[in-house]
């Protein structure tokens, strides 16, 4: 009687003892669900995977991988098609690399500047544009290098010989796209920095220049390394920048003064002609996508390795 | 050994030998140029964007061509004052819609199950994580692969449709919903749930009723840029849309659809680059002006629900 005075138990005649829980198989059945939106980015990784090794091994099975890695020559819409990678992976490189040498001045220059120097009130108000600068679409980064600094900065103020699309005018403003991704990781790895290591520095008589270059930078170098590959890896994938500005030449040669093309804009152009599935051509599109994954993939697991590091150390 | 440790209390006891060096003479003029540099570094990128609005609104003519006539209710012509970004206009709207409809649920689930419900030690969670991670750097044209691949041709062939393109734009950014709903979530503070929990509330109501609504202001700030990233993509549009693009506007899922970026692309590369710049100009200021909006909404929802716990 005393227990079935209890009004939980009277309620619910011989149910289970108080203390054990009732199945919730509603809540159960919601983080299955969750669970299967959140697998839905596994299955994304899995799709492109996918897609890329199925189309790239019939690729080789028509081409041959040592044709695609050793031959020099990218020509496959001729009539005696070659498919050596080399000609896009030296675009790609070029181009990133004449991005990478503006960009890692201008961001982390930046950073260091956010970081050390500015007040408050300045971050407040350059920060936002720097977001706006993300935010800029990169076909109109292209249109800007296509109409204004080819014909005006390069042609007419240097003088120099580029034809209309070229690798430098290409490279450049690539580089400036991928200075706030510099400059904003670099600046968080700056900002973890503890402010002891700062005022031991001052303490001991440094320099605001000798604290930044001396103690700041080496303290947050493995983020400022991840920004710096994450940058070329945001390099390497861009695509809208180069089409318009870089053109399509093959082009094995290393003045950026002429027109190149890179395994992103060669996906890009070739996918916009509207070739068969299953052809040779089609199947291109998927060796070099393969190509391009692996490359960024490797840049990232890098950057995301390196970005860890400095979170260990100081948060 | 010794020698070392006794070093520095040897000269110690002549103060001359320590005597503190001053600064170099040019240690100032050194500061001051490091400084400047530094400015001038911050300022490029700055520069840049104005001179990109320069270019775009004054150079190219884009301001004026704003007021052509049609220019927002004409389709696209082979003559260029003829022209309008009529078809584009709609069928952005349209990948945005197909976009929302899919990061908003897949992203908040995603971002939720993350943060209340994974258990980090299992190695399938911090794979889940670590695949976020690198999916947020895969190159956009890749994208458009998976999209070519999967969606437009192969198992579901849906063709160059709003939604085989949106879906695409939509996982191409779904890593910023998630990486912005988890920061969100993450922000309200334990208190929250824990005092949900010992009212007698169950996990999900608890995170239904409490946490997702105190998580809103952050979720839809995140959306919106995903979204403002979303709409600005031009590469797996034109790796998957561009041949067949419409001139017609879009009218539905299975319809097919014309965008803005892509519009923008054709105009830029038209062979008659004189005549169809302006137009490319015009269109850049429009789809920019929906960014910066965009943009200024996440930033003021940002600014104005944030709460402080």
């Amino acid at each position: 009687m005393e227990a079935g005075s209890h009004p939980v138990a009277g309620a619910t005649p011989g149910a289970r003892p108080l203390g054990v829980r009732r199945p919730r198989r509603g809540e159960e059945a919601i983080r299955v669900g969750l669970f299967a939106a959140a697998s839905i980015s596994v299955l994304t990784t899995i799709g492109i995977l996918y897609a890329l090794l199925s189309e790239t091994i019939r690729f080789f099975s028509d081409v041959g991988i040592t044709h695609f890695i050793t031959d020099g020559e990218w020509t496959p819409t001729f009539a005696d098609p070659q498919y050596g990678i080399w000609p896009l992976i030296n675009g790609t490189l070029l181009i990133t690399g004449i991005a990478i040498l503006v960009a890692v001045p201008l961001g982390i220059g930046s950073a260091i500047y956010l970081a050390e120097y500015a007040s408050p009130r300045l971050r407040r108000i350059v920060k936002p544009m720097l977001e706006v600068l993300v935010g800029v679409p990169t076909v109109v980064f292209g249109f800007f290098a296509l109409t204004f600094v080819t014909p005006l900065v390069l042609q007419d103020l240097l003088g120099l010989g580029a034809v209309t699309q070229n690798a430098l005018a290409a490279g450049l403003v690539v580089g400036i796209m991928i200075v706030p991704t510099i400059a904003s990781i670099s600046e968080d790895a700056m900002a973890a920095v503890p402010q002891g290591l700062r005022e031991g520095a001052y303490g001991l008589g440094a320099s605001p220049m000798q604290v930044a270059l001396r103690v700041v930078v080496p303290a947050a170098l493995s983020g400022i390394v991840a920004s710096i590959v994450l940058g070329l890896s945001r390099g390497i994938g861009e695509t809208m920048i180069v089409l318009i500005a870089a053109g399509l030449q093959p082009n094995t040669g290393l003045n950026p003064l002429e027109g190149f093309e890179t395994m992103t804009t060669f996906i890009a152009a070739t996918g916009q002609g509207d070739i068969p599935t299953g052809s040779t051509e089609y199947k291109t599109i998927f060796a070099v996508g393969m190509v391009l994954f692996v490359m960024t993939l490797l840049m990232n697991m890098i950057a995301i390795r390196f970005v860890r590091k400095y979170r260990q150390v100081y948060d | 050994m010794a020698d070392v440790s006794m070093a520095p209390q040897a000269s110690a006891a002549n103060p001359s030998d320590v005597a503190i060096q001053p600064p170099p003479r040019d240690r100032k003029l050194r500061e001051t140029i490091f400084r400047y540099g530094l400015l001038v570094a911050l300022s490029a990128g700055l520069v840049v964007l104005a001179v990109i609005l320069y270019d775009v609104i004054v150079r190219q003519d884009g301001f004026s061509t704003l007021f052509q006539t049609g220019f927002f209710s004409n389709n696209a012509s082979s003559v260029a004052r003829d022209s309008g970004i009529y078809p584009a206009l709609v069928g952005t709207l349209w990948l945005m819609l197909v976009c929302i409809l899919f990061i908003v649920p897949i992203g908040v689930a995603t971002a939720v199950y993350l943060e209340e419900y994974a258990d980090r030690t299992r190695w399938y969670n911090r794979f889940i994580e670590l695949n976020i991670q690198n999916l947020a750097g895969v190159p956009s044209i890749i994208y458009g692969i998976l999209g070519l691949a999967f969606l437009v041709r192969g198992p579901l062939s849906l063709g160059r449709v709003v939604l085989a393109v949106g879906l695409t734009l939509g996982l191409l950014v779904l890593p910023v919903v998630i990486i912005a709903g988890r920061e969100a979530l993450r922000a309200v503070p334990p208190s929250i749930r824990e005092g949900s929990m010992a009212l007698g509330a169950t996990q999900w109501q608890t995170i239904w009723k409490q946490v997702l609504p105190a998580a809103i202001p952050g979720i839809a700030t995140g959306t919106i840029l995903a979204l403002s990233r979303a709409i600005g993509e031009t590469a797996p549009l034109i790796l998957i849309g561009a041949a067949a693009f419409a001139t017609d506007p879009a009218t539905g899922f299975l319809s097919n659809f014309q965008a803005l970026p892509l519009q923008i692309f054709q105009w830029i590369s038209n062979a008659q680059k004189e005549q169809f710049a302006p137009l490319a100009a015009a269109a850049i200021i429009v789809l920019m002006a929906i960014l910066l909006a965009m943009n200024a909404v996440a930033i003021w929802l940002r600014n104005k629900y944030q709460q402080r716990w």
